[in-house]
């Protein structure tokens, strides 16, 4: 049942990220990427966790993800997000934006393009804090409270929205197609779209006067108006922007800063978090009516499945089980998917059944056995 | 001063040329080294340019090793959270358990360096990782016999089976050569084909050593009753049971008939006729000569002490070790050569001299990492009680407190140094606040993790200073916002004064505020300091103005000066602000409000009066300063006159 296992590679993680799967098969993802932090050379690395062959699931034999390539990266990577399967983004704590290419024959790493200080002040780098992509166009957002749009085959950049935000952005994520939402270091969500001309957020969500930071956002697959976010206080938001300027409903999780939230791409019933305390947590909630599988969008072909779910979001089935209310609390379980350890969870990514997530404890953590 | 126990060792600084002085500063794992001019004065002479950098504990270093510090952090993290009340029957298993851990990580570690440094190419990589891979086989045998001799703490019987098995698992090149005998055409007749029945012997796997005699009786048909002998002899020693119904001395009585046994064997000569089965069969009788004759195959004097152990005194008890030990130490040298540090070591911990065992490792080892963990593991026996330091804490202590600063200098491992400072109660606390305010802030990133360790040890001072150092790189790159934030968290009180001054002056430079997302939203906050208050009310004027709510922005207005919220350089905009309210159509100040309003107008003209002769302003700036005031004591008049008309006319 629990087949996790840690693999120390000498390097604290600072970022894990699967490689996507061509949604057309049913496989499950066997390469991820890391990015270290924190070390006098970081490097961002491709693993592979071997293949899935039946004969070694029956055994239940879980082989250590082996080292396939690595790359050198000028400062921490403090974001990680692949473009498609052979193509990464990192965001450096140099301010430098970086797109490396996986040659997967010859199983090597080269620089594609690099924007080097991105993310600057007038006589200062200014760290990168988080990037997000949907090829080819790649946002990204800095200490130095920019936002600024790149697009993978073009050297020069596309838009750069000066003083979106008078603090720290940690997070950026999409939510449509040409709207994206921030998170920043005063406890705001920012809805920016990206068409429009004005360097004003369209929108301005905020927990009421408490002003605690907020690390991290993901938004839920299939309905683009929840989006759950996590802070310093270690509680995990979730929220529906369509309505009011609070959140929906707010859960305590951990007990120290929350650094990453996902929804399960394909079964958002399921979210995971992670958090500086130590801990993995595997959030389920149990819908009242089982959605229709197609609607359920893969990581890939979400757009389209997106588009169709539109006229939907009126139907009363279809409302999702994290909106449901405070007495979801109730239906709300919640797991620790790894052994009791003290030192930081910085990063998880979840694909299929599979889990990786890598800690300041210079492990990496593989479960492919997820029960969502 | 007290007495060095052994000459340090000596380190050449390759830049530094002879006859040169140096000067030096300690730091808290390393020292940084630099040539010095010794001349009182009128020295020209250019001196070498460098600052080195001595380090001791260079393992910290090696990528491999680091993961031997991740393991076993987590395995003392664990440690230390195993009850002290607990009965210290079911506290033993758990310390064997994790003195096991412990081995564990230290041979995967081993193995690891042992595949790189079979693979590399590169010879100089190949002979220091080799050089790390015996250093660790050293450490592990140590940590074996400790954990047998003193967290075990095995009795007579089982003791001499532990020390079997840290002999064998210790002396595994018997294993490799019986492999390869085995794998060769005809083992029987291989050249090492009794060294490795001898070796087995030795060791005491005396099933293994029977199958391989079975090969070679088959060969030899006309030897075969006295094969078959041997055979029933070594199948009829008796070994202990620890966990059987024989006692002690039960199993005595059988040993010794077995002993008699095997000596009416070698006395009628049963072996004569083969040399090697008389050899076996004087080891099975503990001979010494015989056994000495050995020594290729035993290798070192411990496998001959337990081997002599087994043979001649299967029921030792822990007491009696270290006559033994001494006695098999000096047989098994050569006189004229010096037992190296490693058997000085093994030596005392057959003495139980727990101390001079952690002394001579300490000095032995270039890591801090075996003596702090193996004493941390030790003193939670309870084995380490009766010893004080004349400096420090106690034993422990110091060195848990010497290991986390090495880490501590490492840029990434510091990170590990936390819990062990934490489990240090003297002198953790100050290590960690001394540490941690040093630790190099490249992002926010990790200054939230660092602020965390602080905060959530209540260390108020290091949070601030961290606070402050972020808000400080904040202003100089022009954050303000950022640099508010960073001392909201602070609570400082004073730096976020200093930037409300800030954003006040780029406001009555621009006229517009900046960073609105945030004065917006300052809640609370906005009590830190005064000039904060100030700062956030002031934007509420702006934005009730805005919002063309007149009758509230003017008695917030009023009050800001009235409540002396604001201060007193800033009165003269808020007037100004005053201006374009006072000259709207409907009455907005009442007569009382304008009334106070002159005041205060007032006090600020005689204040400037008295306080400022105005003798190095320029004049142009004087005169704008008085056709402002001229136009506002304009405007209050009207103001007033049209509010006494309004106040005194009777609504109908």
């Amino acid at each position: 049942m629990e087949s996790i296992n840690a693999k120390y590679v000498s390097q604290k993680i600072s970022k894990t990220r699967w490689r996507p799967v061509s949604h057309s098969s049913l496989q499950q993802p066997d390469i991820f990427a890391t990015g270290s932090w924190d070390n006098e050379l970081n490097k961002i690395s491709f693993w592979s966790i071997g293949s899935h062959g039946g004969s070694a699931m029956e055994d239940g034999f879980e082989g250590d993800p082996q080292l396939l390539c690595e790359h050198k990266h000028d400062g921490d990577v403090l974001d990680l997000q692949f473009l498609d399967q052979d193509r990464i983004v990192t965001a450096s704590s140099t301010g430098a934006v970086t797109v490396f290419r996986h040659h997967q024959n010859s199983q090597t790493v080269s620089v594609v393009q690099h924007w080097t200080r991105a993310h600057r002040y007038p006589c200062d780098n200014a760290p990168c804090t988080g990037v997000v992509c949907s090829s080819p166009e790649i946002v990204t957002v800095g200490e130095d409270g920019r936002i600024i749009v790149f697009r993978a085959d073009q050297e020069g950049v596309i838009r750069v929205i000066e003083n979106a935000d008078s603090s720290t952005i940690h997070a950026v994520t999409y939510l449509r197609t040409t709207e994206i939402l921030t998170v920043n270091s005063i406890g705001q969500l920012k809805l920016w779209d990206i068409r429009q001309q004005s360097n004003s957020p369209s929108q301005i969500l905020s927990l009421s006067g408490d002003r605690v930071p907020l690390h991290c956002v993901d938004r839920h697959p299939n309905q683009q108006h929840i989006v759950a976010t996590g802070g310093q206080d270690g509680m995990l938001c979730v929220w529906d922007v369509r309505q009011g300027n609070a959140p929906f409903s707010l859960m305590e999780a951990h007990s120290a800063e929350m650094w990453e939230v996902h929804f399960h791409p394909t079964n958002p019933d399921h979210l995971f978090t992670c958090s500086e305390d130590g801990s993995l947590l595997h959030w389920e909630t149990s819908s009242h009516s089982d959605m229709p599988s197609f609607l359920q969008g893969g990581r890939n072909s979400s757009i389209m499945s997106r588009s169709a779910m539109a006229p939907a979001g009126g139907n009363q089935s279809l409302i999702s089980a994290w909106l449901s209310g405070d007495s979801s609390k109730g239906r709300l379980e919640t797991s620790h998917m790894l052994p009791s350890q003290t030192l930081s969870v910085n990063s998880l990514d979840v694909l299929g059944q599979c889990l990786v997530c890598g800690t300041d404890g210079e492990a990496i953590f593989v479960n492919r056995q997820v029960s969502v | 001063m007290e007495e060095v126990d052994v000459e340090p060792a000596v380190t050449k600084i390759p830049a530094v040329s002879d006859g040169k002085h140096m000067g030096f500063a300690w730091g808290p794992g390393d020292i940084l080294v630099y040539e010095t001019l010794h001349k009182a004065s009128g020295a020209s002479g250019s001196g070498c340019s460098f600052i080195h950098e001595v380090r001791k504990d260079e393992d910290i270093y090696s990528p491999i090793l680091r993961k031997l510090f991740n393991e076993s952090h987590h395995i003392f993290v664990g440690l230390q959270t195993i009850r002290e009340d607990l009965p210290s029957k079911s506290r033993k298993p758990q310390f064997v358990s994790i003195s096991k851990n412990y081995r564990s990580v230290i041979r995967a570690c081993m193995e690891e360096l042992q595949q790189v440094a079979v693979s590399t190419r590169d010879g100089e990589v190949a002979t220091q990782y080799g050089n790390q891979v015996s250093i660790l086989l050293a450490i592990e045998l140590i940590w074996n016999l400790c954990e047998v001799l003193f967290i075990d703490a095995a009795p007579a019987g089982s003791l001499l089976l532990h020390l079997l098995d840290w002999v064998r698992l210790h002396k595994a090149d018997v294993d490799e050569k019986a492999r390869e005998v085995l794998q060769s055409d005809s083992p029987a007749e291989h050249r090492d084909f009794w060294d490795v029945v001898v070796s087995y012997v030795l060791q005491g796997r005396l099933e293994e050593a029977r199958q391989m005699l079975a090969k070679q009786a088959t060969l030899q048909p006309a030897a075969r009753s006295m094969y078959k002998l041997m055979d029933t002899l070594l199948s009829k020693m008796p070994f202990y049971n620890p966990g059987g119904t024989q006692t002690l001395t039960e199993f005595d009585v059988k040993w010794r008939h077995w002993h008699e046994e095997v000596d009416r064997c070698l006395q009628d000569n049963s072996f004569a006729s083969n040399r090697h089965l008389e050899i076996i069969c004087k080891v099975l009788l503990g001979d010494e000569d015989t056994l000495l004759e050995h020594k290729e195959l035993l290798g070192t004097w411990y496998h001959f002490l337990v081997t002599r152990l087994l043979f001649c005194h299967p029921t030792v008890k822990p007491t009696e070790l270290h006559y033994y030990a001494q006695s098999c130490m000096t047989m098994f040298l050569d006189s004229r050569s010096v037992p190296e540090p490693l058997d000085s070591i093994l030596l005392a911990a057959f003495e139980f001299d727990i101390h001079q065992v952690i002394k001579d490792c300490s000095i032995a080892l270039n890591n801090w990492w075996f003596v702090a963990h193996l004493t941390d593991l030790l003193d939670h026996c309870k084995l380490l009680q009766s010893h004080n330091l004349h400096f420090g804490s106690n034993l422990r202590e110091f060195l848990l407190l010497e290991y986390a600063s090495g880490l501590f200098t490492h840029h990434s491992l510091w990170q590990l140094a936390v819990d062990y400072f934490d489990n240090c109660p003297e002198f953790g606390r100050v290590y960690l606040e001394l540490q941690i305010e040093r630790v190099p802030l490249d992002t926010e990133r990790k200054a939230l993790k660092v602020l965390r360790i602080c905060e959530q040890r209540q260390m108020s001072e290091q949070v601030r200073s961290i606070c402050k150092i972020m808000a400080m790189r904040a202003l100089r790159n022009n954050r303000l916002g950022s640099a508010l934030s960073w001392s909201i968290r602070a609570k400082d009180a004073a730096f976020a004064t200093l930037i409300s001054e800030r954003f006040l002056q780029d406001y009555c430079a621009r006229g517009t505020f900046s960073d609105l997302d945030l004065i917006d939203n300052l809640g609370p906050a906005m009590l830190l300091s005064d000039r904060l208050t100030f700062l956030g009310k002031y934007r509420e004027f702006h934005k009730l103005y805005e919002e063309k709510r007149f009758s509230e922005a003017a008695k917030l207005l009023l009050s800001l000066m009235t409540a002396k919220i604001a201060p007193r350089s800033f009165w003269m905009t808020l007037l100004t602000d005053a201006l374009p309210l006072l000259e709207q159509k409907e009455v907005i100040f009442s007569a009382d409000q304008t009334y106070e309003l002159m005041y205060c107008l007032g006090e600020l003209t005689s204040s400037l009066n008295t306080a400022a002769p105005a003798t190095d302003r320029p004049m142009q700036e004087e005169d704008i300063e008085l056709t402002k005031v001229e136009l506002l004591r304009l405007a209050l008049a009207r103001n007033l006159a049209m509010a006494i008309v309004k106040e005194g006319t009777v609504e109908t």
